[in-house]
């Protein structure tokens, strides 16, 4: 019945051994399949050297208990940003309203307790389902009609920047009043502190929810479906997920985790201030990719987001400590966010 | 005579002006490899996306073991049992060869930690992953966690024809497995094609690899302009003889009974 053609005679001795072609083994091919396999493991290497080295050159000043958790608590908004920024990265999107929906829902829980004299437990709830309902109309507009996210995203940045400015007419709610009338509203500013380690509720907050999300991207249907979208849409719907699904509600989480920043923002800052967190989406961005996140997504872990999110805190108080100007900062990090996708593009020719 | 498998009775599929289905049969009998060939253009690939789901065609009924069927989408396809490897192969090459297999169908880890927390059972998905690629003689893969961006093309194809056979399909639709291969991993695949119809899976083949087609197949579907020209037995014809058939150089046989 088989009839194997003249050509394919030449088979009959043919070696077996595919899988051991030769390929030299050497240390950088060793370190780019790790790399492969954790890509959260450069931010993590970067970020041990930076502290090694600030903490070489400042001593105690910045080895100190305190330091290391100043930079936690400096960190904290950026981070949660970054965490709802790292699950669109990796749908291969890009959310550029992330910092105006926390501004908006920070906002609208400040303004629904002093202005329309709701409790504030009602008000931050109100807050939540506003961003929410924003990452909505993100995943919607992209998932249904198909738009660029960097499009969508950059129209309601400025559309959620602008309701925030008109509806609180510019006007900031004095930390004085939050703490006497509304306390709630920086729940996430209050700290304790354990042996000279300072943690604000919402430092916990930012280290609970990377966790929670590292769980349920590594160990979730849902998290494996967010990584195939990322990878390869058309791919992962032939393979039977629900990509529509899968886009809007990565989306409306990015949204309902902004919405929570907006109120560990609030606790930051003491008071509501429409014009704060203007940076928030440039600095989530720019976390997510020190952390090794690819921006072409399906590639690269939340914890390095959390690494990354360190790296830029680590390098911001170093260098203040050292008495640097400020712009350094500004410039050594932007030398690692592109040392970060020169090495991202580098762990992709894994297979080549 | 034994029912088909898989049949199609009177498909037709427009596109504007162009006809790509015209007044189309289709049959599929159980347990043999049924080759598709046809000329560019000649409509097969509508033919295919037609019976694997992805479009919908204008007009004409098709049945699953004698029950009436129509695929709105790939995923009701594949819920009725009929599998399809697309020749893309539709896999996410940052994803492990596990991660792949199940993709769209993940396991949950039974009790709390699956119902509550929605943890996946990797330990079983792992499990089953492997066992269904030594099933197929595969497991020159070492790591079923590994990406399937780092397996070779031949690999990545025996990952994709193994997810297809694993899920106790009806049927199995191979597009073009071989375009893409070098010899040696063509033969493999070859192989492993009819290793999956000694388990009884009726498979239909797309391919343009003539040898490859006349090697394998049990019977050969002729496609011409939009609709079967012909049902041929490959141990009736040369492989000339069915290329003529194909481009019109030759009428097609008087066909007894399709």
């Amino acid at each position: 019945m088989t009839n194997p053609t003249e050509a394919e005679a030449g088979l009959a001795r043919r070696n077996e051994s595919i899988a051991s072609f030769e390929q030299q083994i050497t240390l950088l091919s060793r370190l780019q399949h790790a790399l492969h396999s954790n890509p959260a493991l450069v931010p993590l290497i970067v970020l041990v050297l930076s502290i090694v080295v600030f903490g070489a050159l400042l001593g105690g000043k910045f080895f100190s208990s305190f330091a290391l958790t100043l930079i936690l608590q400096q960190v904290a908004i950026v981070g949660i940003v970054g965490a709802a920024q790292s699950l669109v990265i990796l749908t291969a999107g890009i959310d550029l309203s992330v910092g105006a929906i926390m501004v908006l829902s920070s906002v609208v829980m400040g303004q629904f307790t002093f202005r329309l004299g709701m409790p504030p437990a009602v008000a931050i709830a109100c807050g939540l389902v506003l961003g929410t309902f924003i990452g909505f109309v993100n995943g919607w507009l992209i998932a249904r009609v198909k738009l660029p996210p960097f499009i969508v995203t950059l129209g309601v940045w400025q559309i959620a920047l602008a309701s925030n400015f008109l509806y609180s007419g510019n006007e900031t709610i004095r930390a004085q009043e939050i703490e006497t009338q509304a306390p709630l509203l920086q729940f996430f500013g209050q700290s304790f502190s354990v042996a000279g380690a300072v943690f604000t509720y919402g430092v916990i907050a930012f280290i609970a929810i990377v966790l929670v999300l590292a769980y349920v991207l590594r160990h979730t249907a849902w998290g494996r479906h967010v990584y195939a979208v990322g990878d390869d849409a058309e791919a992962a719907k032939l393979a039977g997920v629900n990509t529509r699904a899968v886009l809007i509600s990565v989306y409306m989480l990015s949204g309902l985790i902004c919405a929570f920043a907006g109120w560990v923002l609030i606790g930051r800052i003491g008071s509501v201030s429409p014009t704060s967190g203007q940076t928030a989406n440039i600095e989530s961005i720019t976390a997510v990719v020190i952390g090794g996140i690819s921006l072409f997504g399906g590639r690269g872990s939340i914890m390095g987001m959390l690494f990354g999110a360190l790296i830029v805190g680590v390098f911001s108080l170093g260098l203040r400590l050292l008495g640097a100007d400020a712009q350094w900062t500004y410039l050594l990090i932007g030398v690692l966010i592109i040392a970060a996708v020169a090495v991202d593009q580098w762990i992709r020719k894994v297979s080549a | 005579m034994t029912q088909p498998v898989l049949y199609a009775r009177g498909l037709n599929k427009r596109y504007g002006k162009v006809t790509a289905l015209d007044n189309c049969d289709f049959d599929l009998m159980p347990g043999e490899i049924l080759a598709v060939i046809g000329d560019n253009g000649a409509g097969k690939t509508s033919l295919i996306k037609v019976l694997s789901g992805a479009i919908q065609p204008d007009s004409g009924e098709m049945f699953l073991e004698d029950r009436q069927v129509s695929f709105p989408s790939p995923i009701a396809a594949r819920q009725a049992g009929v599998e399809t490897v697309y020749q893309t192969l539709a896999m996410s090459p940052a994803l492990s060869i596990a991660d792949n297999m199940f993709m769209g169908r993940e396991l949950r880890k039974p009790g709390f930690m699956g119902s509550v927390l929605r943890q996946l059972d990797r330990p079983a998905m792992e499990r089953i992953a492997r066992e269904k690629l030594s099933d197929l003689g595969l497991m020159t893969i070492q790591n079923i966690n590994q990406a399937v961006e780092t397996l070779s093309g031949g690999q990545r194809q025996g990952v994709a024809v193994a997810r297809a056979a694993a899920f106790g399909s009806k049927v199995i639709i191979l597009d073009e497995p071989t375009a893409a291969l070098g010899v040696k991993e063509s033969r493999r695949v070859l192989e492993l094609i009819q290793d999956v119809r000694a388990r009884g899976i009726p498979i239909i083949l797309i391919s343009h690899n003539m040898p490859h087609v006349f090697e394998v197949a049990d019977r050969i579907h002729v496609h011409r302009l939009g609709r079967r020209l012909c049902v041929i037995d490959p141990k009736d014809y040369t492989m000339s003889d069915a290329v003529a058939f194909m481009t019109g150089a030759k009428a097609a046989p008087l066909q007894v009974d399709a």
